[in-house]
């Protein structure tokens, strides 16, 4: 997977060989950039209002009043009258919680899944690979759905079930290409050198896929965001007085008539992670990909 | 140094069971080496002799399967389980192996690379452990060790791959060391000077088994010299023998086809006519007898057996294994048979 560079006598590993190209391109680094923004902004910008997350400001004439700078409500109030600023970064908040942790869940298992099988073979890896296939055959959705009816709706519940169905593709992913590292001459001199299975698959497989599980991760993250997105809007994820990027869509949509900025704000907020996030995991495929090299 | 021989390879065989059925890649091979001694198996591609090398540390393809035996030290490594092969494989056999740069782990420093078998077994601390590899990259006589120990394999020169490859399979103090055509992929000035690390290798008193189709190789470094033939040996001899007078027809052919600069003008360079038989269809008799300009009808007809040479007989009773044997039924008894 990982070519020599030849032509290129800096002394730099391969890892600092991508980011240098990462560097160079720039809808990678905007798309970083603004990213960071949202997150930091998630973190502090509830603190940046006078408002919190349940306060009614009785003060205004309307419950649900638009975006104004003079009143102190930036994206205005939601018909319960509570500051939509505060509610859509502590919802961006929770939505990035949940993709991230889903996201290492889903890495973290799929990686080691996969590499083992990977590595291993034969039956092994048949029988490994066999009950990911069973898993996939369970139906995705209903499978969450069922998990929340029976454990009652819960935060970790909701980061372990997606990460619990997420990692299946990641391990395929990662089974094909430590399949075709196993024969790598590098891997035989590893084993000639007596070194054990699970440190070989730890220090001479592993660091080979990152490249491959990192792109794939940065891909995975919106589509934890909007399957959250999508359990809150069924009414199945986050509960009050907490919310997601989804609920907040959801809820928004009702009012869509009336105050469409209660639609308009948080949708504009997820799109933009979104889209920064697949320009980022774009950026980062081309960038760890050796064949981009000049 | 112990008394017996440190390896001692009985009837060895390799087979790999592929979709045109059992294929046999090895049969019958059987050699002796003693610590501090350089044992070359010469052979075209395709003739077992890497195969030979792998089946001994248990690293056959998964559709190979191997016979006879392999005792290292006493030890049987064929059929052992990946333990007891784990023991041997670093501290008792290294590999060094034909391509440097797709041997060395591309994301690892070369720290990384050779200190692991030391640290992962708990052989040395960390700081040992650094020590240990500054002193091996200073014995292969790579410059400025202690920045080529941050560098990565791909920052590497090819010569100076190589020569990490051989600190890294020395790093854990093999008493054997197995070079599957180490030079093959080097140019010529470097392949001397990794020839010349070898022999210091052989000289410290560790035994090299040495796979390579190169004649020149053989004649720099190796003490005796195994001749391989589709999947057999077909002469043994010390490499003064070997090279001063050929029993088999095929060692005859081989080094009659190796380029000389200096000698008779007239001399042609003669190449071998023919191909090597496929595996999965040897004639009968002896394999090289379609290709053999002294053939006759029995050459075909039966296959004949390793035997010790008449006038080998000498050395041949202290020894296991003759010095010296050919399988053939017409080999070549002098210089003049050569003609």
């Amino acid at each position: 997977m990982v070519e020599a560079v030849h032509t290129d006598a800096r002394n730099q590993s391969l890892w600092g060989d991508a980011w240098q190209r990462l560097r160079h391109s720039r809808a990678a680094i905007v798309a970083a950039s603004l990213l960071l923004l949202v997150c930091a902004l998630a973190l502090v910008g509830p603190w940046l209002s006078a408002y919190t997350v349940e306060q009614v400001d009785w003060a205004q004439a309307t419950l649900a009043t638009a975006p104004s700078l003079a009143n102190g409500h930036w994206f205005g109030t939601d018909a319960n009258g509570r500051d939509l600023f505060v509610r859509v970064w502590i919802g961006a908040r929770m939505s990035l919680l949940v993709a991230l942790l889903a996201t290492i869940v889903s890495v973290v298992i799929g990686v080691a899944w996969g590499a083992t099988a990977g590595y291993l073979g034969g039956r092994v890896d048949g029988w490994m690979m066999r009950f990911v296939d069973v898993l996939y055959a369970l139906p995705y959705m209903f499978f969450v759905i069922i998990l929340t009816v029976v454990f009652g709706r819960s935060l970790v519940l909701i980061f372990l079930a997606i990460g619990a169905v997420g990692w299946l593709t990641m391990a395929r992913i990662v089974r094909g290409q430590a399949l075709a590292l196993r024969q790598r001459e590098f891997v035989e001199a590893a084993i000639a050198l007596g070194l054990p299975p699970a440190t070989i698959i730890a220090r001479h497989i592993v660091p080979n896929v990152l490249g491959t599980v990192i792109v794939y991760a940065t891909l995975t993250v919106p589509q934890v965001i909007l399957f959250e997105s999508f359990l809150s809007f069924l009414g199945l994820g986050v509960q009050e007085p907490l919310t997601s990027l989804g609920r907040l869509v959801a809820e928004g949509a009702l009012e869509m008539e009336s105050s469409p900025w209660l639609l308009l704000v948080p949708s504009a907020v997820l799109a933009i992670v979104l889209l920064c996030l697949n320009f980022l995991g774009d950026g980062l495929r081309d960038a760890l990909d050796p064949r981009q090299r000049r | 140094m112990t008394a017996g021989p440190l390896l001692q390879v009985r009837d060895l065989g390799v087979n790999f069971s592929t979709s045109q059925g059992e294929v046999q890649a090895v049969s019958g091979v059987s050699f002796d080496l003693r610590a501090g001694e350089c044992l070359a198996v010469v052979g075209e591609s395709g003739s077992g002799k890497t195969q030979v090398l792998l089946a001994c540390l248990g690293l056959l393809a998964a559709n190979g399967a191997a016979r006879g035996s392999a005792r290292f030290a006493g030890r049987e490594l064929i059929g052992a389980n990946e333990r007891s092969l784990n023991s041997v494989r670093g501290t008792g056999i290294g590999l060094l192996s034909q391509d440097p740069l797709s041997s060395l782990t591309p994301h690892l420093r070369i720290e990384t690379l050779l200190t692991e078998g030391l640290l992962d077994r708990g052989l040395a601390t960390r700081d040992a452990a650094h020590e240990r590899a500054l002193q091996a990259l200073a014995e292969v006589e790579v410059p400025e060790p202690e920045a080529r120990l941050r560098q990565y394999p791909h920052e590497l020169s090819g010569g100076m791959r190589q020569r990490v490859a051989l600190a890294a399979a020395l790093m854990c103090g093999p008493k054997l060391l197995f070079a599957d055509e180490p030079t093959t992929a080097l140019d010529v000035s470097v392949q001397a000077r990794v020839l010349e690390l070898l022999a210091r290798v052989r000289n410290r008193g560790v035994g090299v088994l040495l796979v390579t189709h190169d004649l020149g190789v053989v004649a720099g470094l190796a003490d005796r010299v195994a001749v391989m033939y589709s999947g057999r040996i077909v002469e043994t001899a010390t490499t003064d023998e070997l090279f001063s007078a050929p029993r088999h027809p095929y060692t005859a052919a081989l080094l009659a086809a190796v380029p000389r600069l200096r000698g008779d003008a007239q001399l042609r360079l003669v190449g071998i006519p023919g191909d090597p038989p496929q595996p999965c269809a040897r004639p009968p008799g002896c394999a090289f007898a379609p290709r053999c300009v002294r053939a006759e009808v029995r050459c075909s007809d039966s296959r004949p057996e390793l035997a010790p040479c008449a006038d080998a007989s000498l050395l041949a009773a202290a020894r296991a294994v003759p010095t010296a044997a050919v399988a053939c039924h017409r080999p070549l008894q002098d210089r003049a048979g050569m003609a």
